[in-house]
């Protein structure tokens, strides 16, 4: 299929999107007030000038490096954390009421901690993110564990797999991924809002977020918006990586859409 | 060969109910015989089966297999189970070779053994495909295929056909007697289904309802292959249905 008729397949989106900015462009010029809201216009302007300057790409290695530090630990300590408290029953009574307690704190309450322990590094910053994305993560590779059909432990009792170890590493978990991707993803989701909350708090002077407060201050609206446009962006390219990863190669085993 | 002796299990409810599943079973099956067990649902017919797989214990009796008591589930039993029970991210082959990857026998020569197994149910071309691609029938098949790669000496078959369609399953029922008489395994096979046992065992061994009890043991003496419509299978399947609509009247009221 040649990208021409992969366009036209997708006419209403596409005039969907082109609708929006024009609307947008109009509001803004009869506003005409950029520090309320600038205009699509100078918002690509905006955006060439940081392409151009390299800015940007800075700005986005910089988050993306906060990023991978965060969920790369959540999904360190999450799936085993999810994977004992769903295959022990003991351990989930134990370890329950202490992830109970700590999750719904919102995750950006701890940032405090986070530049205490961590100073203003690329780790506080992790931190915060890993608190957002790690508990998405357990729950989802808990959950994925409890499910484990019985009949497919009892096949693979049947068939020899009778240790607990090979029957967790053979069947339940194979059997749990699809729960544990959905919960990477919620936990991606999650973490990229910390990316942005924990650069508020100036561990450094580049990142994406950091620059939204930078700019703000300076009150170069343009570039404000500019730089939200690029976080959502990269949400959207990491997600759907993900999903591609997840379909064409992790989960090839089930039918259809997984996540 | 497989001798089942004073069996008794009884399930505790949470609440503190005990209900007596299975009652004092005494049953001695011959090598490479073909039993059926036929009752109304709840008769603890498919718990006996689990018994003998090791998958439960009984509270009391023993089971034993050329002598040896069963201590849990083990190579020289296979099972093949009513719901489908593929691994739906290994591929067909791969689900075949699970038990001989469990034995650590080395790679290319499960493969060799997994696929004329595979071959021996008809399914060769669909080694790379992923269970949810095949049809209930053929999930099935490759579940009897992955039972009998550890070449076991008894096969235990929890109404395996139960949830494919009529013409599928005669065909089946046609496969598996080839398989047997091939193999010639002991096979414990439970069914709903007069017209199933009659038509495949040697022996059939009608359970009452609740607690299990073995109500009456028939010796189908008909040459195979045989012909579900003939004037001796209808006999049989008399006899059998009139046995057996008793305990279901009972297992109702």
């Amino acid at each position: 299929m040649d990208i021409g008729q992969g366009l036209r397949k997708r006419t209403l989106e596409l005039t969907s999107i082109a609708t929006a900015i024009v609307i947008w462009e109009i509001v803004a010029r009869i506003i005409n007030i950029k520090y309320i809201l600038p205009s699509f216009t100078s918002v690509v302007s905006a955006f060439i000038g940081l392409v151009q300057e390299g800015e940007l790409y800075r700005d986005a290695l910089t988050s993306l490096n906060y990023f991978v530090i965060g969920i790369g630990l959540a999904i360190l300590v999450g799936i085993p954390i999810g994977t004992l408290m769903g295959w022990f029953k003991s351990i989930d009574r134990a370890v329950d009421p202490i992830i109970e307690m700590i999750r719904p704190i919102p995750p950006l309450a701890w940032i405090t901690f986070a530049i205490i322990w961590f100073g203003l590094t690329k780790y506080a910053a992790g931190f915060v993110i890993f608190i957002g994305a790690v508990f998405p993560i357990i729950i989802n590779t808990y959950t994925g564990f409890k499910n484990t059909p019985r009949v497919l432990v009892e096949s693979g009792k049947v068939l020899g797999c009778v240790r607990n170890i090979d029957i967790i590493y053979r069947i339940a978990l194979p059997s749990a991924l699809p729960a544990i991707a959905t919960g990477i993803r919620v936990g991606m989701g999650v973490g990229w809002m910390c990316v942005v909350a924990a650069e508020f708090f100036a561990v450094s002077t580049y990142g994406l977020g950091w620059k939204i407060w930078h700019w703000n201050n300076l009150h170069h609206m343009d570039i404000v918006l500019t730089y939200m446009l690029v976080l959502g962006m990269i949400a959207f390219m990491i997600d759907r990586l993900f999903r591609y990863l997840v379909e064409e190669w992790w989960l090839k085993w089930q039918s259809g859409v997984v996540v | 060969m497989l001798s089942i002796k004073n069996i008794n299990k009884t399930y505790h409810s949470e609440e503190g109910d005990e209900v007596l599943a299975l009652s004092d079973i005494n049953l001695e099956m011959k090598n490479k015989e073909f039993v059926c067990f036929i009752g109304p649902s709840g008769c603890g017919k498919t718990t006996l089966l689990r018994i003998i797989a090791g998958l439960e214990t009984p509270d009391s009796g023993t089971i034993t297999i050329h002598g040896e008591p069963i201590k849990g589930p083990g190579p020289d039993r296979g099972m093949v189970f009513q719901e489908y029970s593929l691994f739906p991210w290994r591929t067909v082959l791969k689900n075949i070779t699970f038990s001989l990857e469990m034995k650590k026998v080395p790679k290319g020569q499960r493969e060799d053994i997994a696929r004329q197994h595979l071959e021996l149910v008809g399914l060769s071309k669909f080694a790379d495909s992923y269970p949810h691609e095949l049809s209930g029938g053929m999930k099935q098949r490759v579940a009897i295929a992955r039972a009998l790669v550890n070449d076991p000496n008894v096969l235990l078959m929890d109404e395996p056909f139960g949830a494919v369609d009529a013409q599928t399953r005669n065909r089946l029922q046609q496969e598996l007697l080839k398989i047997w008489e091939r193999d010639k395994k002991t096979l414990l096979f439970i069914t709903h289904s007069v017209d199933e046992a009659v038509y495949l065992a040697d022996r059939v061994v009608v359970f009452t309802s609740r607690p299990g009890r073995i109500k009456e043991i028939f010796k189908i003496d008909l040459p195979r292959p045989r012909d579900r419509t003939s004037v001796d299978a209808n006999m049989y399947r008399e006899s059998l249905l009139s046995s057996l609509g008793a305990e279901i009247k009972n297992a109702i009221d």
